[in-house]
């Protein structure tokens, strides 16, 4: 008998939207192995998130006190509860903590890995992309029990169940970690986060720096600000909004890009969205072979038009 | 301090890259390979760490055909002093990659073990963080730095993870997701880079030649008494699908007017 356990992922107290789509992969597991889909929360706070995940969920179980995210620990809880429902199969959303802890689970169980997975085609096999998404492999995990890693842009977040699931607390011992937690410095915004906004405006080297025309519009179209490596190479923004094969993997329903040339690895993180925007001044620059509608303009001219021509329109 | 520094041989992201029309692998004809840019950075940061921390030692393993020598050696004309190749023909699971390094890292006992995050061909981002868990050591993965890549530290070849001055730990600078966390990582340990550590060296010639002399140890995966059978195999390989060519448009009022009334996006 499959089954399931969903590694949640939380922040200040609340669910992160890709453990929702996680979930959906999760479900969909379930329905091609008969297994039944279980939930925990680890950390400070995993008792109220587990609540919430039980709306979801029937069973959710939480995990207190290891405040501080760390991978040897949070690994180690979450393997512990896996061998105590006897999970076959462990599931995160593909997230910098779910990739942290992920393979750390894999290891004490003698787990095959399926990283960052578009799909689930049947009960032990997996699409996901490689060569920065130049090819589409399906991979065969071979071993009883297995954990996944799931591309969040992939699944839409999944539906509250009709009825609602119970919360518990669990113990579990995990080692003390060798690591210590030192410090967190947050990159606070006011936009929405870049994995879950419906659009997003992102800058290239083109802006050579000045994001103040990219800001504007995303002010007015509710959008999280994007960038290419070479503009966070640079410094001109944080590195957590770096899009691309090694970075965030975005699929809003529009994504503008402007001042980016459309190198593969910028494309593997965005070409998924749903409508395509590239203005660039360059004609003949590659991300105008994925943009549904390509401006060649100023990025400095066009922008604060459409800026206006937005508003006009609200 | 010894360092163990880990380098992929893999398709250079340069190459066009097409799936087999029998959609077994990718066409590897006409492709050119390279290290794995992430495994550049590693090797970059622990020579700054040997040079700032004498006397110390980096040593290039990879796993792979005979070909991969080509990889330590550039490792080596970077300046690592000497490579270890692992020889196994043919395909690799991240789980069997970590499993040999297990027995690398314990025959050479290294203080700290680099690796990059992921590498570029199956894009796994999981062989650093087996091999910690294996090792039973604490992990510090997409390593990076606080000062910015056209910073003077980085003109300065600094090094970006930051060795105690009892040299029993180091503060490693994580790129996470809202930020970026700062850990304290006691030695032995792991860590994994991200793109934003350094910008890695070029091989001067002089250093190329130097680098034909240096010693590359061969071992086998039978020899280090590693069973390499797969716990994920590939069994299909596919294009992804095509997006269907768009339109430009000569104005930003077209753009907007399209994007109202055709996407119905704005
Ligand atoms: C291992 C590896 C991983 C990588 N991962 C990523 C990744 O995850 N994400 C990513 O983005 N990249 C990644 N890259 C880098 C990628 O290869 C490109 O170098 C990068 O995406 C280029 O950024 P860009 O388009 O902003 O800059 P450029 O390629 O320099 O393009 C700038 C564009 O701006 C246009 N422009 C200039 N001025 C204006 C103006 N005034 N108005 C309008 N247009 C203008 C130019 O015509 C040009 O097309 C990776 C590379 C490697 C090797
Ligand atoms: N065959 C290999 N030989 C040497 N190092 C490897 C090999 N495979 C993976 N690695 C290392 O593990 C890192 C992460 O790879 P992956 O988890 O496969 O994305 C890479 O950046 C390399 O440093």
């Amino acid at each position: 008998m499959a089954t399931i356990l969903l590694i949640a992922e939380q922040a200040h107290g609340q669910l992160k939207k890709a453990t929702l789509s996680a979930l959906t992969a999760a479900q969909q597991l379930a329905a091609k192995n008969g297994g039944q889909v279980h939930g925990v929360v680890i950390g400070a706070g995993a008792a109220k998130s587990a609540q919430e995940l039980a709306a979801y969920v029937p069973n959710v179980y939480s995990v207190e006190g290891l405040d501080v995210a760390l991978a040897e620990t949070h690994g180690a809880a979450a393997a512990e509860v896996a061998k105590k429902i006897s999970a076959t199969d462990i599931v995160l959303a593909a997230t910098a903590y779910g990739k942290d802890i992920a393979p750390r689970i894999a290891a004490k169980l003698g787990a095959g890995v399926a990283s960052d997975i578009l799909g689930v085609v049947s009960a032990n096999q997996f699409k996901r992309a490689m060569w920065a998404g130049n090819a589409i492999a399906t991979v065969e995990v071979t071993t009883p029990v297995k954990v996944i890693t799931v591309r969040a842009t992939e699944f839409a977040a999944a539906q509250k169940a009709a009825s609602a699931g119970k919360a518990e607390p669990m113990t579990v011992t995990a080692p003390s970690a060798k690591t210590k937690f030192v410090a967190f410095n947050e990159v606070k915004s006011a936009r929405p986060e870049l994995t879950e906004a419906s659009v997003v405006v992102s800058g290239g080297r083109g802006t050579k720096g000045d994001f103040k025309p990219i800001e504007a519009l995303a002010d007015v179209l509710n959008a999280a600000v994007g960038a290419s490596r070479a503009v966070v190479d640079a410094g001109w923004q944080p590195n957590d909004l770096q899009v691309g094969q090694t970075g965030k993997v975005v699929a809003p329903k529009l994504y503008i890009a402007a001042g980016i040339s459309g190198a593969i690895q910028h494309l593997a993180g965005m070409k998924g969205s749903k409508t395509i925007v590239a203005i660039n001044k360059d004609a003949e620059a590659p991300i105008f072979q994925v943009a549904d509608y390509g401006l060649v303009a100023d990025l400095f001219k066009a922008l604060p038009e459409l800026t206006e021509e937005v508003k006009k329109l609200k | 301090m010894k360092i163990l520094v880990t380098v992929k041989r893999v398709e250079d992201y340069e190459s066009k890259i097409k799936v087999r029309p029998d959609n077994s692998w990718i066409v590897t004809e006409g492709v050119n390979y390279r290290a794995n840019p992430f495994d550049e950075i590693a090797v970059e940061e622990a020579l700054r760490l040997r040079d700032t921390n004498m006397p110390s030692e980096v040593v290039a393993v990879s796993i792979g055909s005979a070909a991969a020598s080509t990889e330590i050696r550039s490792a080596l004309a970077m300046g690592a002093d000497r490579g270890i190749l692992v020889k196994q023909d043919g395909f690799l699971d991240s789980d069997a990659v970590a499993r040999i390094l297990v027995k690398v890292v314990e025959k050479e006992k290294p203080d700290l073990i680099l690796m990059g995050k992921q590498a570029v061909d199956f894009d796994d981002n999981v062989v650093g963080q087996l091999l910690a868990e294996y090792l039973g050591y604490g992990q510090a993965t997409f390593a990076s730095k606080h000062e910015p890549l056209e910073s003077p530290e980085e003109k300065a070849k600094k090094p970006g993870l930051k060795l105690a001055a009892d040299k029993k730990s180091m503060q490693v600078v994580r790129e996470v997701d809202g930020g970026v966390e700062t850990l304290d990582l006691p030695l032995p340990g792991l860590v994994t880079v991200d793109l934003r550590l350094n910008i890695p060296r070029y091989a001067s010639l002089p250093n190329i030649m130097k680098a034909k002399k240096k010693p590359i140890e061969e071992l086998s995966p039978s020899a280090l008494g590693v069973d390499t059978a797969p716990k994920v195999k590939v069994v299909r390989v596919e294009a992804p699908p095509a997006r269907a060519a768009g339109v430009k448009v000569p104005d930003v009022p077209t753009l907007v007017k399209k994007l109202h009334e055709e996407a119905k996006v704005v």
